[in-house]
């Protein structure tokens, strides 16, 4: 066992910070602008983008996991911009990568890293959310371009994004996870309505998207005709590793406890009170333990061995974590629980910016697939339990 | 032994049951919800005309003069219906002056609050989450100077029971003359709160214990919990039952079915919990604080709880703000952090206990 990331590392994490230090003060974070400029830099660096081809803008770095790791340290320690956030980069990306045409890749890959374009994501449907693969919106194959209707749900962004990747169902008469394929669309044309949709939290960022005779290209589907629910295993796979990382969860813990020290109890400060240090401490070790379990998913990934049903875990050991902050936090900011974050000009939010957490981890429960679907996944995958008849879990 | 209802008491549930099923349905709900002030004069009007604005009021100044078991028993009923207004706070300003006002006060005030002419409120809690009466510092006097958090409605007000240094209470008449009220985004929009500012406020003197009263706002929420949870519960079956995937209604997955069956577990037997809590309010002086805090602390976490399970039994459709059960995900947040959070009632209750005595 060596916990050290080893000289090398140590002297590639010297390299980041250095390279931090010279280009990046956490007042730029102001300017979209300078945003920008420093992405492309730590690019041609070779620090984003890394799994990425030159040719699409990444740095196309041989994979290391090990480095990877540590200018998520360094970068997330100052705050400096990583890869552009969505999606587009998140899951379009790796998706073409593993599965599209190169002209696929050419032409959507670069402008997605760059920012300029995002991508909603297309598979819920209002009959179709644990059971995705009963998706019902209809793409029809006419001359030279498919004709899409139906209607997707609970699209996070849809209203800011200029296209969706979306499984729709081609081939009525096959078996349903035979029948849907994986297509690109534009949401910029007519047919397109998006409606957003209003949130437990106020705000609208998920929308319902409606199709109504809207076009793409014969040549915009990712896979072949009837491989869209193999293609889009793919994507689940980023979103749900995405989904999997501790350091946002450190992140959490560290703010947690600020409100613990800022916070008062029986006129002493809550981080004196031993519930409170008892809470904190519990949620202390089921961090530490997904955190030490990613490194050994990493080292295990690393020598090419399978680390075993621990990885089908990931998601709802963080959306558990989710919870138990959420419990300590609402205890924690007391009355402030009773407000709801409201964000305008000349307003201050306090503490009462934790409800968003409360309903985030909420969120994150259903989103991507609810624990439900994940307790399946990990009794079926994981610890190879017979398979439900009807709830195919995948 | 009869731990039960009265006939009396589950018809009353029921009468408040139907008018709410009739007032209330889930888009007038929501259309309070989003209203500006979160207060339906119609609704308020309807449920004075039932006599829930006055259940505790004596007869002679124009209530039922019922007892807080029986207040209790309704409470529950408009938490199951997520009931918006100023009710929490318009009973126990009732609630005061009868316990604590002269003859004078009882006959200005008592007969119009108890048709809902009129709308009470208490102003309680200050900074520092300090709702316990030992921990007011504002201090007493004929006109008060400082401030007040979290107050239910104090916009609506026509008088408000304010909390003092000593823990002590007074009464401040026509507040809106008096009172500077800065409205805050409430996020349980059915029971809006605001802070209020005195200053030179003329106030009087109330008779009365402030730790009754706060005994009985616990046992309230106690019972508008358990009242919100069922409802909870109630949602998430319906939906379990017509919504379906994998070609089956989801009720029908035993994972979904044991979360169900555990939030059903951990709520159903609350319920005599907050009876005994209120009976105890009523009958049972020894037992009556410790029960108050009780109950309120349990029965607000497992409120909180079958929000939050139910909300992810229902899936995406949860997470808007179209569908209701947002409404008591809120108000359970409300219930919890009202009147003081779970850990300071149940610290509450180990003192009260008396288990660091010897036995
Ligand atoms: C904040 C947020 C953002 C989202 N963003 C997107 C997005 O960008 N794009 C997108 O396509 N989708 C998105 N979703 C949708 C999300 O993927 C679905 O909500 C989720 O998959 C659940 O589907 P559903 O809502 O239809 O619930 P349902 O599938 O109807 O589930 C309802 C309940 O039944 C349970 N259940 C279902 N099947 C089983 C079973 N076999 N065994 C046990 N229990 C079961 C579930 O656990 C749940 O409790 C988002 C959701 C949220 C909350």
């Amino acid at each position: 066992m060596d916990l050290s990331y080893g000289v090398e590392y140590e002297a590639f994490r010297e390299e980041v910070r250095a390279f931090i230090a010279e280009n990046w003060s956490r007042r730029d974070a102001r300017d979209p602008q300078r945003v920008t400029a420093f992405r492309l830099r730590a690019t041609a660096a070779g620090y984003l983008y890394r799994n990425i081809p030159r040719r699409f803008g990444g740095s196309e770095q041989p994979a290391d996991v090990l480095r990877a790791q540590v200018i998520h340290e360094e970068f997330s320690a100052v705050r400096a911009p990583m890869e552009i956030a969505g999606n587009g980069v998140r899951m379009l990306v790796p998706t073409l990568l593993e599965c599209g045409a190169s002209w696929q890749q050419e032409k959507f890959i670069p402008p997605t890293v760059r920012g300029e374009v995002d991508w909603a994501q297309g598979y819920s449907e209002p009959g179709s959310g644990s059971d995705l693969a009963s998706v019902r919106t209809r793409g029809e194959l006419v001359g030279d371009e498919w004709i899409v209707n139906g209607q997707k749900i609970w699209t996070s962004r849809a209203q800011l994004c200029r296209y969706m990747f979306a499984l729709v169902r081609t081939e009525p008469d096959a078996p349903k996870h035979q029948g849907i394929s994986y297509l690109l669309l534009d949401l910029h044309q007519p047919g397109v309505t998006v409606r957003p949709l209003k949130q437990i939290t106020g705000q609208s960022t998920f929308n319902e998207v409606f199709f109504d005779d809207v076009r793409t290209p014969a040549d915009w589907i990712v896979g072949r005709r009837g491989e869209g629910w193999q293609v889009s295993r793919a994507t689940l796979k980023h979103e749900r590793t995405g989904i999997g990382n501790a350091e946002t969860y450190l992140e959490q813990f560290a703010k947690l406890v600020n409100v613990a020290r800022s916070t008062a109890r029986n006129g002493r400060p809550a981080i004196e009170d031993p519930i409170v240090r008892d809470r904190l401490a519990e949620i202390e070790g089921y961090l530490q333990a997904h955190r030490y379990s990613t490194f050994r998913q990493l080292s295990m990934n690393l020598a090419g061995r399978n680390p075993g049903p621990v990885t089908t875990m990931n998601k709802l050991v963080v959306t558990n974590l989710g919870h138990l902050i959420a419990a300590l936090a609402q205890e924690l900011i007391g009355d402030a629980s009773l407000l709801l974050p409201v964000y305008e000009p000349g307003r201050k939010v306090g503490n009462e910016r934790w409800m968003n957490q409360f309903f985030g981890s909420l969120g994150i429960a259903i989103a991507g697939g609810t624990s439900n679907i994940q307790r399946n996944i990990i009794g079926e995958r994981g610890l190879g339990l017979p398979r439900d008849r009807t709830g195919d879990a995948s | 032994m009869n731990f039960d209802l009265s006939e009396e008491q589950s018809a009353l549930q029921d009468s408040v049951g139907r008018l709410l099923r009739n007032e209330l349905e889930q888009t007038r709900l929501l259309e309070i919800f989003d209203s500006e002030d979160g207060h339906d004069v119609r609704l308020w009007r309807a449920l004075g005309k039932l006599g829930v604005l006055g259940l505790m009021i004596d007869e002679k100044h124009g209530g039922t003069g019922l007892k807080m078991l029986d207040a209790a028993v309704v409470t529950e009923i408009l938490g199951y219906h997520g009931t918006p207004g100023p009710y929490l706070g318009h009973v126990a300003a009732a609630l005061a002056i009868s316990l604590g006002g002269n003859d004078a006060q009882k006959e200005r005030w008592l007969p119009r609050l108890a048709d809902g002419d009129c709308v009470g409120t208490v102003a309680l809690a200050e900074s520092g989450d300090a709702w316990q009466p030992d921990e007011w510092a504002l201090p007493g006097q004929a006109a008060l100077n400082g401030a007040k958090r979290n107050v239910l409605y104090p916009g609506q007000a026509d008088l408000m029971v304010v909390g003092v240094a000593g823990g002590g209470l007074v009464l401040v008449e026509n507040p809106a003359q008096s009172v500077e009220v800065t409205p805050l985004p409430s996020l349980d929009a059915t029971r809006r709160i605001a802070h209020v500012t005195f200053r030179d406020t003329p106030a009087v003197p109330l008779g009365g214990s402030a730790g009754r009263l706060r005994d009985a706002l616990l046992v309230l929420l106690a019972a508008d919990a358990f009242g919100g949870a069922r409802r909870c519960i109630d949602m998430a079956v319906d939906y379990a039952l017509t919504r379906e995937q994998f070609g089956q209604v989801i009720g029908a997955f035993q994972g979904l079915k044991h979360q169900l069956a555990n939030v059903a577990a951990d709520v159903e037997p609350a319920r005599g919990l907050y009876w005994y809590a209120a009976h105890a309010y009523d009958a049972v002086p020894d037992d009556a604080e410790r029960m108050a805090a009780l109950a309120k602390a349990h029965i607000a976490e497992r409120f909180l709880h079958a929000a939050r399970e139910t909300t992810q039994a229902h899936g995406g459709i949860a997470y808007t703000w179209e569908f209701p059960l947002h409404v008591w995900l809120k108000r359970a947040v409300f219930d919890r952090a009202y009147m003081g959070s779970t850990s300071v009632h149940r610290a509450r209750v180990a003192d009260l206990s008396g288990w660091a005595q010897a036995g």
